[in-house]
């Protein structure tokens, strides 16, 4: 009767092409294999934050009340608190693995051709993510959310002629309130996800397309010398065995150390005192302040968001400079970049956390 | 040599056993996991139930000081719990307290002063305005009838 059920599908929905590519396909298994997980492990913190996002649209309301129905599951709905915990602590960690994913795959020279569109998808996924944390943020619309994206909001405010616009639109007006959380929450929720899901469905099927890439100590090897492990079910039960501890550690986090909510915004009161953006702008809110500090005023900020985005700029175009393995040079020359942008984005972030004052 | 492929061989019983253990505890994580996954998302779907079940449970309700007010040959609408009521005020200046939910489809039923009767518009179903009996049209039992206690212009409605 299965195999009477299995022939039936199959004959409809093609099962068996599917069940063909998933053995057939081999994943390359050498010293560098571990990063391979990385870009699953941030599949798998989205899919968590898809399910607890929705869970989440259950009882948070935007708007006037925002607040309030933050503090309501928080505090009244059963599990809310962990909810909500998990859902921001995915998001952290989807995060940070998207970090260790992109500059894995820099190193091992994964965005050379043809696979330059991966390369792309991956930053649009990552600037999309980059969004979807500073959007969430905002939506309890407590005191630390209300100041971080008033300062957040100040930056593009600094670019001559469009950036008041900008800045003005996302407000909804010249203060943050009400109707900024309820168009951060059309944002989140709406806008956000159908763009990085197509996005995500083309990452994913590029991946497909073009195979895992290999690094290029292991392209030196000939092809002989080159060991594979079946996809299926070799390589997803050894995926399944990461997301399983990926879910322990974020189960744990969430609920040794809970998301915090705390006291409602109130504009007349003073910023809390180390009020700072979440970790993953930290990098960046400190090239702003440093060049900030070198040329004071208006050109400062302008000098420092521009050395940012040409730095932004060069990265996303990397897979021109070094586009093979007969780059040479200008193949040398990205990895050095590479080291410089791990280097500055390291150094930066800490200089950012000790320049913060004590909290209170 | 031979005796690996002999089935019977101590060893490969021992595998085939080995086998089936670590099927049933793979299982059996699995189902830990679903329950510790389950439990808590259903206590938070759930949550407003439990709330309502909370708000439900009330046996007394004292009315708002209008209630007393209501003139005669009218009603005044209240929540029972979670539920819609009504306190009729007749013509003989006797007081009744009624549920106002159709015991048919569950609309919320309403007093008719021309007629002096409780009328559901959803299918016609009509109901006494003392008793609460089904009187005409679809509905299958009469309506549930609360205590009213009447205190210096204090209205008080409980269950009976």
């Amino acid at each position: 009767m299965p195999e009477k059920l299995y022939n039936w599908l199959d004959e409809r929905l093609g099962l068996s092409a599917i069940k063909e590519l998933a053995t057939h396909k081999q994943v390359p298994d050498h010293k560098h294999s571990i990063w391979y997980y990385w870009g699953g492990l941030c599949l798998f913190f989205f899919s968590v934050m898809v399910l607890t996002g929705i869970l989440l649209l259950m009882y948070y309301t935007p708007g006037e009340g925002a607040y309030d129905s933050v503090r309501n599951i928080n505090t009244h709905v059963k599990f809310g608190w962990l909810i909500r915990s998990i859902h921001s602590w995915s998001a952290n960690l989807m995060l940070f693995s998207a970090f260790v994913h992109m500059f894995s795959t820099f190193f091992m020279k994964a965005y050379r051709a043809p696979r330059e569109f991966l390369w792309w998808t991956g930053m649009g996924l990552i600037s999309l993510a980059m969004v979807f944390g500073f959007s969430g943020y905002l939506l309890p619309l407590d005191d630390l959310a209300y100041f971080a994206t008033k300062v957040g909001l100040g930056i593009p405010a600094t670019v001559p002629v469009i950036g008041p616009i900008i800045s003005d639109l996302a407000r909804g007006g010249a203060e943050i309130g009400p109707i900024t959380v309820q168009r951060f929450f059309a944002l989140h929720v709406w806008v956000l996800p159908s763009l990085f899901i197509p996005l995500l469905g083309l990452h994913l099927y590029l991946v497909q397309k073009h195979g895992m890439s290999i690094p290029p100590s292991e392209q030196a090897k000939p092809v002989a010398q080159r060991k594979t492990i079946p996809f299926f079910p070799n390589f997803a039960v050894k995926d399944l065995a990461v997301w399983l501890i990926a879910a322990n550690v974020l189960a744990l986090l969430a609920c040794v150390f809970p998301w915090d909510l705390g006291p409602a915004a109130d504009a007349l009161k003073p910023a809390p005192a180390d009020i700072h953006p979440e970790w993953y702008f930290m990098s960046s809110f400190q090239i702003l302040k440093i060049f900030g500090n070198w040329f004071p005023g208006a050109l400062g900020e302008f000098l420092g968001l521009a050395v940012f985005n040409l730095g932004v700029f060069l990265w996303v175009l990397v897979p021109f400079f070094d586009p093979n393995t007969r780059s040479g040079a200008w193949g040398r020359r990205v990895t050095w970049y590479g080291y410089l942008v791990v280097l500055v984005t390291i150094v930066t972030t800490i200089w950012a956390y000790a320049a913060l004052p004590a909290a209170h | 040599m031979s005796d690996v492929k002999n089935p019977q061989t101590p060893e490969e019983g021992a595998d085939e056993g080995r086998r089936t253990f670590l099927k049933l505890a793979a299982g059996a994580v699995g189902a830990c996991y679903a329950g510790l996954v389950g439990y808590p998302v259903y206590r938070y779907i759930a949550s407003p139930v439990e709330d309502a079940a909370a708000v439900g449970a009330v046996t007394e309700v004292t009315l708002p000081p209008e209630a007393a007010a209501t003139p005669k040959n009218a009603a005044f609408m209240f929540k029972f719990g979670t539920k819609p009521a009504m306190l009729i005020h007749h013509d003989d200046d006797t007081w009744t307290a009624l549920t106002a939910v159709c015991t048919h489809l569950g609309c919320t039923a309403g007093y008719e002063p021309s007629k002096k009767q409780i009328f559901c518009p959803c299918h016609g179903g009509t109901y006494d305005a003392h008793t609460g009996a089904n009187v005409a049209g679809p509905p299958p039992k009469p309506l549930d009838k609360y205590k009213v206690a009447m205190t210096s212009g204090k209205v008080v409605v409980s269950r009976a």
